[in-house]
């Protein structure tokens, strides 16, 4: 399962840096919504200094999205699922590479828009391991849960506009959690951010586990 | 085929339900609008928790239980039917009708009580995600695909739902409280109601379980319906081909086939 997941997952990041949708396309769609929601809380630097943990968090959240929807049209070509399907890779294998490749794409955009909201907005962090905890967390979260709806709505024609209806009520919790880990990050009150923390966990590991146990149907009823 | 194939009809007992459900269901409203008192504290606001809070049940834990359970059953290998399919779809259908009645119940009691139509307390928050998921599971239901493969694919996203709503309801928890907790009955099960009120918020959860169950009946049966016309027009279409296909046979024989001296120009 392992090793099939490191193949899948090295797949996944070798198309994604030889297509570089990534880097030209979900990079700036995401530094663009940080600039779009500045837009409308208005140029109040406090306000803003306020809203940046919700902010960044919105962004990765809609960046997530596209990310999936990424990672979902890769396979989607002529018999591609098929061909992986039929390749005798274990579907936990390939449920754990997809989430790595997701995550890992996520972890580097989050840098991204660290330094974005760090640029943007003027705040500092004050609590870093607090805030990177979130942010790990939240992403072996977001990946597992996103791969897996990704893997749902795979192979419909309604596609694009169905996953983010699916996805988005489902990582809210993880939006609401990571931004309040944030905000104590932010305000440099740890004990308050722990407690965010203890949704994060759960979470990342619920959505581990039921990936790795519902991929393979799912599979097939794709 | 022209002649019509007989649809399923649906059980007796169902209709008995939706009977109970009726009659339950106007005692409750006799009994909530005219026979109890106001209450010490709210007056006549109080009247609508005696459906609000079981509007609210049905829709969190009896929709939760046949949703979860159906889709649960769907997937196991041993217990694979498309009854549990159409049980668990029909389930959440009728859940998000109950959920915004859930919000729109609550709604009309805070504006008054709270001074707000919305306030972003936790158990509003986490119904309103609800709603939204179950809607969203409903779009997915309207894709269409092949019935084991829709079944299949709607059973996975109902668990999905029914892991999620745990984890939101804590989250929404300790992001903000305002709700208040159960406040008819306290930890030792001593009722702060007179008895009229306590019989008539009873009866309110008996009379919405019992109408629950009527709509999931029904809501059923028509995904039954659905399932057998759809067979039947494919049974009709394909029938309507293999007759032109005849049709053309007979005619291509005809073709190839002249009667001597009598040739086509």
């Amino acid at each position: 399962m392992w090793h099939d997941a490191v193949l899948v997952a090295g797949k996944d990041l070798r198309i994604e840096a030889r297509s570089r949708v990534g880097l030209w396309q979900v990079v700036p769609f995401a530094l663009l919504v940080l600039v779009l929601l500045a837009f409308a809380i208005g140029p109040d630097q406090a306000a803003l200094r306020h809203a940046a943990p919700g902010i960044f968090w919105v962004a990765l959240l809609f960046s997530t999205v596209l990310a999936i929807q990424r990672s979902v049209a890769v396979e989607s070509g002529e018999g591609t699922r098929d061909g992986l399907r039929l390749s005798g890779i274990d579907p936990a294998g390939i449920f754990l590479g997809k989430a790595a490749a997701v995550g890992l794409q996520l972890l580097a955009l989050e840098l991204v828009l660290w330094a974005g909201v760090t640029f943007l907005f003027d705040v500092q962090v004050h609590v870093v391991w607090l805030a990177v905890t979130a942010c790990v967390l939240a992403t072996i979260g977001l990946a597992c849960a996103g791969v897996l709806y990704g893997a749902l709505s795979a192979g419909l024609r309604v596609r694009d506009t169905l996953l983010p209806l699916l996805v988005l009520p489902v990582l809210a919790p993880v939006l609401l959690a990571g931004s309040k880990a944030w905000e104590a990050a932010l305000n440099g009150s740890t004990s308050s951010g722990t407690q965010w923390l203890k949704i994060l966990v759960p979470f990342a590991v619920i959505y581990l586990v039921v990936g790795i146990v519902l991929y393979g149907p799912l599979q097939e009823a794709a | 085929m022209s002649e019509r194939a007989v649809l399923p009809g649906r059980p007796r007992w169902l209709d008995a339900f939706g009977a109970l459900g009726v009659i339950a269901m106007g005692f409750t409203v006799w009994l909530g609008l005219w026979v109890t008192p106001p209450d010490k504290f709210q007056g006549n606001l109080a009247r609508l928790l005696y459906i609000h809070p079981a509007i609210a049940t049905v829709a969190l834990y009896w929709v939760g239980i046949v949703a979860a359970g159906g889709s649960l059953l769907y997937l196991w290998p041993r217990t694979r039917s498309f009854f549990w399919d159409r049980l668990a779809a029909s389930a959440v259908e009728v859940g998000a009708m109950f959920a915004a009645l859930t919000l729109v119940t609550g709604s009309l009691w805070g504006r008054p009580v709270w001074g707000v139509w919305w306030t972003w307390d936790a158990r509003l928050t986490s119904t309103a995600l609800l709603l939204l998921l179950e809607i969203g599971y409903l779009a997915l239901r309207r894709v269409p695909a092949e019935p084991a493969v829709r079944a299949r694919r709607c059973a996975v996203a109902a668990l999905l739902i029914a892991i999620d709503i745990p984890i939101v309801h804590f989250s929404v928890d300790w992001w903000n409280t305002l709700h208040q907790g159960g406040t008819f009955l306290d930890p030792g099960f001593k009722i702060h109601a007179s008895a009229s009120m306590s019989w008539t918020f009873l009866l309110g959860f008996i009379a919405f379980s019992l109408i629950f169950v009527w709509l999931l009946g029904m809501r059923y049966q028509v995904e039954v319906l659905q399932d057998a016309v759809g067979d039947q027009e494919l049974e009709v279409s394909l029938t309507e081909r293999w007759s032109e296909d005849t049709e053309l046979v007979g005619v291509g024989v005809a073709d190839r086939d002249p009667t001597p001296g009598g040739a086509t120009p």
